[in-house]
């Protein structure tokens, strides 16, 4: 079977591509901010987009003047305040270049704690998989705890994996990629291949005193 | 409407710190835990629940560390001094707590860190406790800002170990004191847990303890294990809680493990041939700390893996595998910390060497199970009864360590067998909190407790205090004069109480004298004033010698001037020793031995 789960390798590898591609790639990078974001508060079933239009003045805590272009109401986030996780809620694609401090905080908090930039910039390629899976439980072990210490990470659909599943009319296309042979309209009845994730929070280091985002890893002399 | 009052817990811990506050006012109130904004980078702050007990001296070209309430600090504490601490031990305090109730060295000296190379700056047990101190003030009050009152306004709860002895009690007070904590009062670490635990049981605890109940509090931290035994007294509608035992000093902890865990690990790629430096040893003691958690906390599991990486940028290729097997885990951990032993153990006492290096008094017996047999067997008197133990009839668990579930059960075992053969029904376990937690949340809810909300409870000192008088003998080479042990603070004296001894003594003003205290955990029902001629060691202490000079004031220096000794429990929860002449040169005329002052 084509859909099998992957593997822990193959994760690995997918979540330092996709996040190696949300640092560099713009695009991308607002594709999966669109992503996020969309999937808002809404839960496991895409609410119909009938729902009373939220003041989106009031729910955008984005610093960035982004226009208001989408007046698209679907994304009914809750204004209610969420204790300390200042995530940008925003809906709106980023217009402004992205901010790479906080981009960096987090390559630093990975390297720390899991040598997660030592990983990356090694050529693996003539390694046995032995060597590279014993490099590898010491950038999972790190990074996993950072992510959990720093990020709260959610699945974005509650219904099991290989479970069937039917998309309604005004479904989110943002919150759900749609594979295989796709029909000219809703509803879409199919089988959950990946649950998908949101990043409920993410609480990043505060910089202080003298703090160059750019230094990832300082070098080490040894007295 | 006034301004909301709050009572503030700290658990000033060997390896950690934690702040807790409670709503003073209202019916019903819970403690919340306030996290410390602390350092985790030199350039980087964080929040987190816990402030690691670390301080770390950079050098001149790293300083400052700024901190959002201060840019020019010159020190960091918490988070960043904890990862600098394997990478510079020089250069980091650590363990200052249990630096405090060192029997030798001066704690107001500059002791810390000990590894510091000639021309760094060290600084004091009391002024390291100080600062972590000071630290949580100022991340409180960058916290509240505007939800609530600074901390130097709140009535604050400090828990000390059960078994902090009396000067390391006035020094934790003096710490505090400089922090610029104004409201302060001490309580046992135990006690706080317990007070956590009535916190989270509620009403319901009524269901769950009963007048005759002894509740045993086995807490093991990162640095110290320490027991007491609370028991419940009165009827069911007035329940009383009086702390009837409490443990000695034990410098035993979490850390021992992970290091004996390391240790073991080492010993086994040594035997391959592979041998590790000092980095990689810090490694392994993470390594081995994360493979214990884990095999800790999924039984499921047969073995973990330990990788020590390549130091340099190449992280792939070169790193030494190996790993941690559950067997590994119950010989070095649950055998060697917590080994199934009768209720007839006892700590092996190792003679100490003429030549012994400076540090800790760590423990020489890393059995627990022992220690805890000790202190059962020594309080069997406690309630009266008549067993070779004390029975306790309820467990609290508290503590990091015991966390794991491996080692509660193991813990409970022991102790049911111990209870069997002595002919008394099994000790049930009392459902803890957050073990990290637990203590600061405790001690604020002791502030509410304070205030009349809840049980309180009681137990006064948790030692008698003696102090040792030189009979008029001859000198005779060799022979010492022969000692006579007056008790100065009888077992259980309240917070408040004051006691003038009835003894004839004199002291020498204007020059430098010593005093030589002692105390018991287990002398019951010496009175005050009683006069000891036989002391035996294994019932009483010496506690860490006291030199002082008296002011002469009017009088000739070495003058030998007649006093009665008063002994006051403070409100704060030290002791206070005064001399008081009995033919006074001024009202009221006294001189306070501090506990704490001595010789370097």
């Amino acid at each position: 079977m084509s859909d099998a789960q992957p593997g822990f390798l193959a994760r690995l590898v997918l979540a330092i591509t996709t996040f190696v591609r949300v640092l560099f790639d713009a695009a991308f990078a607002a594709r999966v901010q669109r992503l996020n974001a969309a999937a808002g508060g809404s839960s496991a079933d895409a609410p119909a987009p009938q729902a009373a239009p939220v003041n989106t003045a009031l729910v955008n805590t984005e610093p960035a003047k982004a226009e208001p272009a989408s007046a698209e109401p679907a994304k009914a986030e809750p204004a209610s305040a969420e204790p300390a996780s200042a995530e940008p809620a925003s809906a709106e694609p980023a217009k402004a270049e992205p901010d790479p401090a906080a981009a960096l905080a987090l390559l630093a908090l990975f390297q720390r704690e899991g040598r997660f930039v030592d990983f990356l910039q090694q050529d693996v390629a003539s390694f046995p998989d032995a060597d590279v899976g014993a490099a590898a439980r010491v950038v999972h072990e790190g990074c996993r705890k950072a992510l959990r210490a720093h990020a709260t990470i959610t699945p974005l659909r509650s219904e099991a994996e290989e479970s069937r599943v039917t998309l309604e009319e005004g479904y989110d296309a943002a919150a759900v990629k749609l594979t295989g042979k796709v029909g000219p309209r809703p509803p879409y009845r199919g089988v959950l291949r990946h649950a998908g994730w949101r990043v409920a929070g993410l609480r990043l280091p505060r910089a202080v005193g003298g703090y160059d985002a750019e230094i990832v890893a300082p070098a080490e002399v040894e007295l | 409407m006034s301004s909301p009052r709050f009572a503030i817990g700290i658990d000033l811990g060997t390896t950690h710190c934690a702040l807790a506050r409670i709503p003073l006012d209202g019916v019903a109130a819970h403690s919340e835990v306030i996290e410390i904004d602390q350092l985790v980078t030199s350039t980087e702050l964080e929040r987190q629940p816990l402030l690691a007990s670390f301080l770390y001296l950079p050098p001149e070209a790293e300083q400052p560390l700024g901190l959002p309430w201060d840019a020019e600090r010159g020190f960091a504490v918490g988070s960043h001094a904890r990862a600098r601490a394997a990478e510079t031990p020089g250069r980091v305090v650590a363990s200052a707590k249990s630096w405090l109730c060192h029997p030798t060295a001066d704690r107001r000296s500059g002791l810390l860190p000990l590894e510091a190379t000639d021309g760094v700056e060290r600084i004091s047990p009391v002024e390291a406790s100080w600062r972590y101190l000071e630290h949580l003030i100022e991340a409180h009050d960058a916290r509240v800002e505007s939800e609530g009152p600074r901390l130097a306004a709140c009535p604050v709860v400090l828990t000390v170990p059960a078994s902090f002895d009396a000067s390391a009690r006035e020094l934790t007070v003096e710490a505090a004191t400089a922090a610029g904590i104004e409201d302060l009062i001490l309580l046992e670490e135990p006690q706080a847990a317990l007070y956590a635990w009535l916190e989270q049981a509620g009403d319901g605890f009524r269901s769950q303890l009963a007048p005759g109940d002894v509740v045993l509090v086995i807490d093991v931290g990162g640095g110290t294990c320490d027991f007491s035994a609370i028991a419940v007294t009165g009827e069911d509608n007035a329940l009383g809680l009086e702390r009837i035992a409490v443990g000695d000093h034990i410098l035993l902890g979490g850390d021992n493990m992970d290091l004996a865990l390391a240790h073991f690990v080492k010993q086994r790629l040594a035997a391959e041939g592979t041998e590790l430096d000092a980095w990689q040893m810090a490694a392994l003691v993470h390594g081995a700390r994360v493979a214990k958690e884990r095999l800790f906390n999924d039984p499921t599991l047969a073995s973990a893996p330990i990788v020590i990486p390549r130091r340099g940028s190449k992280l792939v290729g070169g790193a030494i595998r190996t790993e941690l097997g559950k067997d590994d885990l119950r010989t070095v951990v649950l055998d060697g910390f917590f080994p199934e032993v009768g209720a007839e153990a006892r700590p092996a006492v190792r003679a100490r060497t003429a030549l012994t290096r400076f540090g800790l008094p760590y423990a020489s017996d890393a059995g627990i199970t022992r220690h805890l047999a000790a202190f059962l067997g020594r309080q069997a008197a406690a309630l009266g009864g008549s067993g070779k133990l004390l029975h306790p009839t309820c467990v609290l668990f508290n503590g990091g360590v015991m966390k794991s579930e491996l080692v509660r059960e193991r813990v409970r075992a022991t102790l049911d067998r111990w209870l069997e053969v002595d002919g008394a029904a099994p000790a049930r376990i009392l459902h803890g909190a957050d073990l990290d937690l637990a203590v600061a949340r405790g001690a604020a809810c002791f502030g509410r407790v304070r205030e009349g909300h809840g049980i309180r409870i009681r137990g006064g000192t948790a030692q008698a205090h003696y102090v040792g008088v030189e009979g008029a003998a001859p000198a005779v080479p060799g022979i010492e004069p022969p000692l006579t042990l007056v008790c100065v603070a009888p077992f259980g004296m309240q917070e408040g109480a004051s006691i003038d001894i009835d003894a004839e003594l004199a002291v020498v003003v204007g020059e430098r004298v010593s005093f030589r205290f002692f105390g018991s955990s287990v002398r019951r029902h010496d009175e005050a004033s009683a006069a000891l001629e036989r002391h035996p060691s294994d019932e009483i202490a010496e506690l860490p010698q006291v030199e002082v000079v008296l002011p002469a004031e009017g009088r000739a220096e070495g003058e030998v001037v007649p006093v009665r000794l008063r002994a006051t429990v403070t409100e704060i929860g030290t002791l206070l020793v005064e001399a008081v002449p009995l033919a006074p040169k001024k009202p009221d005329e006294r001189w306070k031995v501090e506990l704490s002052v001595r010789e370097g």
